[in-house]
């Protein structure tokens, strides 16, 4: 692997303005822990999921074992009944939550980093959810959501919606309850992203604009829009990736349900490998979120053109 | 409760008449010239949002079993205790003090080594070792649990918090060593330089020089690794069976996977899980902010 390689390989001359009396040796030392750690528990599992996907590998199954060519996928794409199901929960459950947070987000940073009176306290309040866990989240809202003492009783007593509904177990409303849930964690992580690039905005440029004539919506599309584009790019980006991987809160709060409603793929490939023990089929279904991750990679790189500005 | 905000926003007092021009005063408002009521009134309808959650995890916490108040009174503390010593969350308490605490230690320390060395050093692959960081937020732990799971029980290390800890740097290690080195990068390379003419080594003219002013940043890279290893429940629920070994997320799922859920214990479990994160999150918040924007990752 890279990582390898540049703590064997030789060093590179030192830069031109990089002269001093430090052994060439340096940089390589103070890579090395990271870059160890990284190859053993990232690289290594990686290549290991590679292999399994290539194989039949159920310890409950032993006499089963065995290569097995590209059947885990071929299963996967022709026979499997959750597969695509699941990789379509997948897409719609990353493309609302990114776009709801990215909606609420912005609006929501704008909001906070405006000038007024209990500003700090509105912030530490507002962005609280964000240190959230997964887990603390989907405890929350099953009390929430809870048939007997939540929400819904109070508003059936109030004359809205009838005694003992449960948004959790019904398939029409799992969804949407599910979707407040993490939105409720995830919109001030969005924020937040936002807001720390709103600092950095000029005041000079809204001045001018504001001697120009300029409206406030002229000034948002204008100043504030475009200043914001590579931040927005790589947040969204990130957090689809992220909303894509992340299992704590389906798994605690609905546990893919009712009726596998709400499984991911992620969520699929877990239960394959923690419930029914099929490491082979798991790694093959792991193989293709990699796939798909990969290309999500490739367009993040592209538009963030990372690593080309460092000299 | 997204949609709430629609009606509420349409009925709002229209607002108030453009005011003549008064060039004097322009300069300075133009930052402040937004209507009150229209940060107030969004502001508002989101905090209730985002506080009904909290109120309710409370209330269920602080009122008696089986009581409908809507006001934790009488306030019982019944939930705490029996969450506390029947459901082991005193031990777990502890247990998850321990890996976000060796998590933060580990994960600053060795992502400050690295982030140095990409931040001051030209050196072969660097280039590519950067990618490899990068390319490491599109793997998600939780599809890598089996092989993980392998690789610690060939080292015996299941049932070991050190498992998790490791797991969880491991993860936390590429975003953390790219923040820091781009607060390294920030910091002007002439400073160090001039300390190593007043006679210093590397190492203490990056010691007294460079580490003051890396505070904020340093504050918020640890505090995101404890806050993550505090919070992580996929690594925790598969290296640890033990019971005696868990830690607060895992004890919170095995309460809500229970038949019948006993919501007075899972909500002051589910307190017992906030209060160190939001008392991290009171102090760092500030840091927070500063610290991201300025070694934020951009193109």
């Amino acid at each position: 692997m890279a990582q390898a390689a540049a703590v064997a390989k030789p060093p590179a001359p030192p830069g031109r303005r990089r002269a001093s009396a430090t052994p060439r040796r340096l940089p390589y030392l103070l890579v090395a822990p990271a870059a160890l750690l990284m190859l053993g528990f990232i690289a290594y599992p990686v290549l290991s999921v590679f292999y399994y996907s290539l194989q039949n590998y159920n310890p409950t199954k032993p006499w089963r074992n065995g290569y097995a060519g590209f059947d885990n996928f071929v299963h996967a794409f022709t026979t499997d009944p959750q597969f695509w199901g699941t990789l379509t929960f997948s897409a719609k459950w990353v493309v609302v939550e990114v776009g709801l947070q990215l909606v609420f987000g912005l609006a929501l940073a704008l909001i906070v980093n405006q000038t007024f009176v209990g500003r700090a306290v509105g912030r530490a309040l507002v962005f609280s959810p964000w240190a959230v866990s997964g887990v603390l989240t989907s405890a929350i809202w099953v009390l929430l959501y809870n048939s007997q003492t939540g929400i819904t009783r109070y508003l059936a007593d109030a004359g809205i919606g009838s005694y003992g509904t449960s948004w959790l177990s019904d398939t029409a409303t799992v969804f949407p309850a599910a979707i407040v849930a993490d939105l409720w964690r995830g919109v001030p992580f969005f924020a937040i992203l936002i807001l720390a690039d709103l600092q950095s905005v000029s005041r000079d440029l809204y001045e001018a604009a504001e001697v120009d004539g300029a409206s406030r919506v002229q000034q948002f599309r204008h100043i504030t829009l475009p200043h914001l584009k590579d931040a927005i790019v790589l947040s969204t980006l990130l957090r689809a990736v992220w909303e894509f991987n992340n299992v704590d809160l389906l798994y605690t709060l609905t546990g893919g349900g009712p009726a596998g409603e709400t499984t991911t793929l992620p969520l699929y490939i877990a239960n394959t490998s923690v419930d029914a023990h099929n490491f082979g089929y798991a790694s093959a279904l792991t193989t293709v979120a990699f796939v798909i991750l990969l290309f999500c990679s490739i367009v993040y790189l592209r538009l963030s053109k990372f690593g080309g500005g460092n000299k | 409760m997204i949609t709430e905000e629609a009606p509420e926003i349409a009925p709002a007092p229209a607002p108030a008449a453009p005011e003549p021009p008064r060039p004097a005063a322009r300069r300075r408002r133009a930052w402040d010239e937004v209507p009150r009521w229209q940060i107030y009134l969004p502001l508002s309808v989101y905090l209730l949002f985002t506080l009904i959650p909290f109120y309710w995890i409370l209330l269920f916490a602080l009122r008696p079993a089986g009581s409908t108040s809507l006001v934790p009174w009488p306030m019982t503390s019944v939930h705490f205790g029996k969450v506390w010593n029947e459901r082991s969350f005193g031990v777990y308490f502890q247990n998850s003090v321990l890996v976000g605490v060796a998590t933060l230690v580990m994960t600053t320390v060795v992502a400050l080594a690295g982030g140095y060395a990409l931040a001051r050093f030209d050196f072969r692959l660097k280039r590519g070792f950067m990618l490899a960081l990068l390319c490491t937020q599109f793997v998600p732990g939780a599809l890598l649990l089996v092989p993980l799971f392998e690789i610690f029980a060939n080292l015996r290390m299941i049932n070991s918090l050190a498992s998790v800890v490791i797991a969880e740097t491991v993860f936390q290690l590429p975003l953390s060593m790219i923040l820091i080195s781009g607060f390294i990068r920030n910091v002007p390379y002439s400073l160090e330089e001039a300390a190593w003419v007043d006679g210093c080594n590397r190492f203490t003219g990056f010691r007294i020089v460079v580490l003051p002013l890396l505070r904020p940043g340093l504050i918020a890279v640890g505090s995101f690794a404890f806050v993550h290893a505090w919070n992580h429940f996929l690594f925790a629920l598969m290296f640890l069976s033990d019971q005696g070994k868990q830690t607060i997320p895992v004890g919170l799922n095995t309460l809500m996977s229970a038949d019948s859920v006993d919501l007075g214990a899972l909500a002051a479990g589910g307190i017992v899980a906030a209060v160190p994160v939001v008392i991290v999150f009171a102090f760092i918040q500030k840091w927070l902010i500063t610290g991201f924007s300025a070694g934020a990752v951009k193109g």
